[in-house]
């Protein structure tokens, strides 16, 4: 074991490049033991192939660092040993029964008590019952569900999660966390990525990445008070029209729809309250000052990116 | 809405086109397959082989003998690369299928002739094929005519008048009967196998990579050569189920002789099927969907269906397509098994005809293991 015993990811300036593409640029990554680390950042932003530089599918161009102690260049095939990758998209064999799919993947990680570990990973996950099933008849929580049970099936020190949940009932994802959070209390380390942030408020660290940089890190209270936003909540009649006209407003920055709500929201403080009291006074608005929220936070960060690519 | 919309029907033609050029492979398959098969097959394939190799066994150097086998060279299909001493040498490059001649010219040859008592000349040919020999043998019917008649001259004229000087025996060896089944059915077991073999491993990884279960497979500790070998297991079963059907069908409904070992013939079909699996799977890590690693099964199963002796007698063929068809499976593949049915060959004639498949299957392999993927990169 090399580096901070207690980092099961510890990376610095990774670099990967598709053709002219630079999709990840100096990547420094730290995730500790126990940690449920949430990537977040907008489709394309280079979280996918983050995540497979530390699990050894992709070779970065340059950097270096450790996961789980073992080096993520030039010792990849012990990462895959023990580390547990969760595809984006749903990668076990669809024509395959679930029973079937788990013993492929124990039999690929080489594990001596296979049946038992099967069977008792199938209890554990709700899945027995099902164990004859197809895995391509399966609805697309089963499918997560199943997947997970996979990555997992090898009792894996680390859990990279690809956007575990896109595409799951509300119900299943609060299941999914809750197992997430189980996982984490055992020592297990989870590096997920996610566009929901109400799972990001369930991460104990998170990451924001954008057009492969990474923009801030921490905490989600830490994140959002590192911005330094300040948001009024507005609401009243025409919300649509409203948001055109607050948009004008000196101090906007972003307007956001939420519902009947909207999130106006700027980074010179001064001269958004002025305009928001302006507003209260002259208009029939209920105007309330407000926490920034992550949503918040992240639409400006996206919106302020440099982008690269012009 | 009934009607047929113009702009629609353009719509797809032109998201085809488009969609075909981004396809290089297919693309290049498009101008490929025609150009380089018709070339390559168009100046390869003579149905009509000369210079066949054939070994002169003589115990008469007199000048008729010297006459008669300048007159078969003259012929064009004759040419005579061994001389031999004894029978049992003759029976050994027959079996071998060095040579497709063994020419006997007994003693007393000369004496014989001008006694006008018909020597006897022995032709023996390997009929195995019988469409290799058959021009040479009606050739050789004209020649002993027309090949001794500068030298039955003066007092020996009358000779030249009889009848016929020399009496030709040719013996069809291995297909007395010349019947064509006996080629074609062995012949057919390796075609069949070399056809689905590559296809079903070609389709392996593509199949893998197109449903995406690639990417689980990669992260998993999973080598090369466990997934090579592994995905191969399951279909060299399938190769000896086919083979034995094949067999069957041959034996009973074809009756082809099984002269040879049944153990030894397995053995060499299995050989066999792994090499063309090894192609299959290799194709397989080289194409990026199953349509590519379908078109480049075939482009690999034309030249073996023709420039393998298959299809057209291997002799006929120039040189360099030869050398091209000594480089593939198939082509040892129909030697060994024609030799084990037909000819009754046993592990020594077997040899020389297993290690071009081995090397092959080597070479494959290496570039296979070469060219797999361990990233996603």
């Amino acid at each position: 074991m090399t580096g901070n015993a207690d980092l099961l990811i510890d990376v610095h300036g990774l670099n990967k490049s598709f053709g002219a593409k630079h999709v990840v640029r100096d990547l420094s990554l730290q995730v500790k033991r126990g940690e449920i680390y949430g990537f977040l950042g907008p489709n394309g932003s280079g979280k996918t192939t983050s995540i497979r530089m530390l699990c050894g599918l992709l070779r970065p161009d340059s950097g270096s660092g450790t996961c789980l102690g073992y080096d993520v260049i030039t010792q990849t095939l012990e990462i895959k040993h023990h580390a547990g990758y969760m595809t984006q998209r749903f990668s076990l064999y669809e024509d395959l029964s679930i029973r079937e799919n788990m013993d492929f993947v124990a039999r690929m990680y080489g594990m001596k008590n296979r049946r038992a570990a099967v069977e008792a990973s199938l209890e554990k996950l709700g899945l027995a019952e099902r164990r004859d099933q197809l895995a391509g008849t399966l609805s697309g929580g089963w499918k997560q569900r199943l997947a997970l049970a996979a990555c997992m099936l090898h009792e894996p020190k680390l859990l990279l999660l690809d956007e575990p949940t896109a595409g799951v009932d509300p119900k299943a994802r609060r299941d999914f966390w809750e197992e997430l959070h189980a996982l984490a209390a055992s020592g297990i380390s989870v590096l997920v990525s996610t566009h929901y942030m109400d799972e990001a408020e369930r991460c104990h660290q998170l990451a924001y990445i954008s057009y492969g940089t990474l923009l801030t890190r921490g905490t989600a209270h830490e994140v959002v008070a590192k911005q330094h936003l300040v948001t009024y909540l507005v609401s009243g009649a025409d919300l649509y029209a409203l948001a055109a006209h607050l948009k004008t407003l000196p101090g906007v920055k972003q307007v956001v729809v939420f519902g009947a709500t909207l999130h106006v929201t700027g980074e010179d403080a001064a001269r958004l309250n002025e305009s928001m009291a302006a507003l209260q006074k002259n208009g029939d608005y209920r105007v309330s000052l407000a926490e920034p929220s992550l949503e918040d936070v992240f639409i400006h960060l996206m919106d302020h990116a440099a982008e690269p690519f012009t | 809405m009934k009607r047929f919309s113009w702009s629609r029907f353009w719509g797809i033609a032109m998201k085809e086109f488009t969609q075909m050029r981004r396809d290089r492979l297919t693309f290049g398959m498009i101008v490929g397959i025609p150009v380089i098969q018709l070339i390559l097959f168009g100046f390869a394939i003579n149905s009509d082989p000369k210079h066949l190799p054939t070994a002169l066994l003589s115990a008469d150097n007199s000048q008729f003998a010297r006459s008669i086998v300048s007159g078969l060279e003259n012929s064009g299909y004759f040419h005579i690369v061994e001389h031999i001493a004894a029978q049992s040498e003759a029976e050994q490059l027959l079996a071998e299928g060095e040579v497709q001649f063994v020419v006997t010219i007994p003693e007393n040859f000369s004496r014989k002739l001008l006694r006008g008592e018909r020597p006897v000349l022995l032709l023996e040919a390997d009929a195995s094929d019988p469409a290799a020999t058959s021009n040479a043998l009606s050739a050789l019917a004209v020649l002993s005519k027309t090949v001794l008649m500068r030298d039955l001259r003066g007092s020996l004229q009358q000779l030249a008048g009889a009848p016929d000087p020399i009496d030709i025996r040719i013996h069809r060896r291995y297909n007395p009967e010349g019947i064509t089944q006996y080629n074609i059915v062995p012949g057919l077991t390796g075609v069949i196998l070399t056809m689905t073999m590559i296809l079903m491993t070609g389709l392996a990884m593509t199949r893998e990579r197109e449903r995406g279960t690639m990417e689980s497979l990669l992260a998993t500790p999973a080598r090369p050569i466990e997934v090579m070998t592994g995905k191969i297991i399951p279909y060299i079963m399938v190769g000896l189920i086919q083979i034995t059907i094949i067999l069957l069908l041959a034996r009973f409904l074809f009756e082809v002789p099984l002269l040879g070992n049944v153990f030894l013939l397995y053995g060499g079909v299995l050989l066999f099927i792994a090499a063309n699996l090894m192609l299959g799977i290799t194709f397989s890590t080289l194409a990026r969907n199953q349509l590519q690693a379908m078109q480049m099964t075939f482009f690999f199963f034309l030249p073996s269906i023709l420039l393998s002796g298959f299809m057209f007698p291997f002799r006929g063929m120039p040189r360099w397509a030869q050398a091209i068809g000594e480089a593939l499976p198939l082509t040892h593949f129909l030697r060994m098994v024609r030799g084990i049915l037909l000819k009754g060959n046993g592990l020594v004639e077997m040899l020389p005809h297993v290690w071009p498949i081995g090397l092959f299957m080597l070479a494959v392999l290496l570039l296979a293991l070469k060219l797999y993927r361990e990233t996603l990169d």
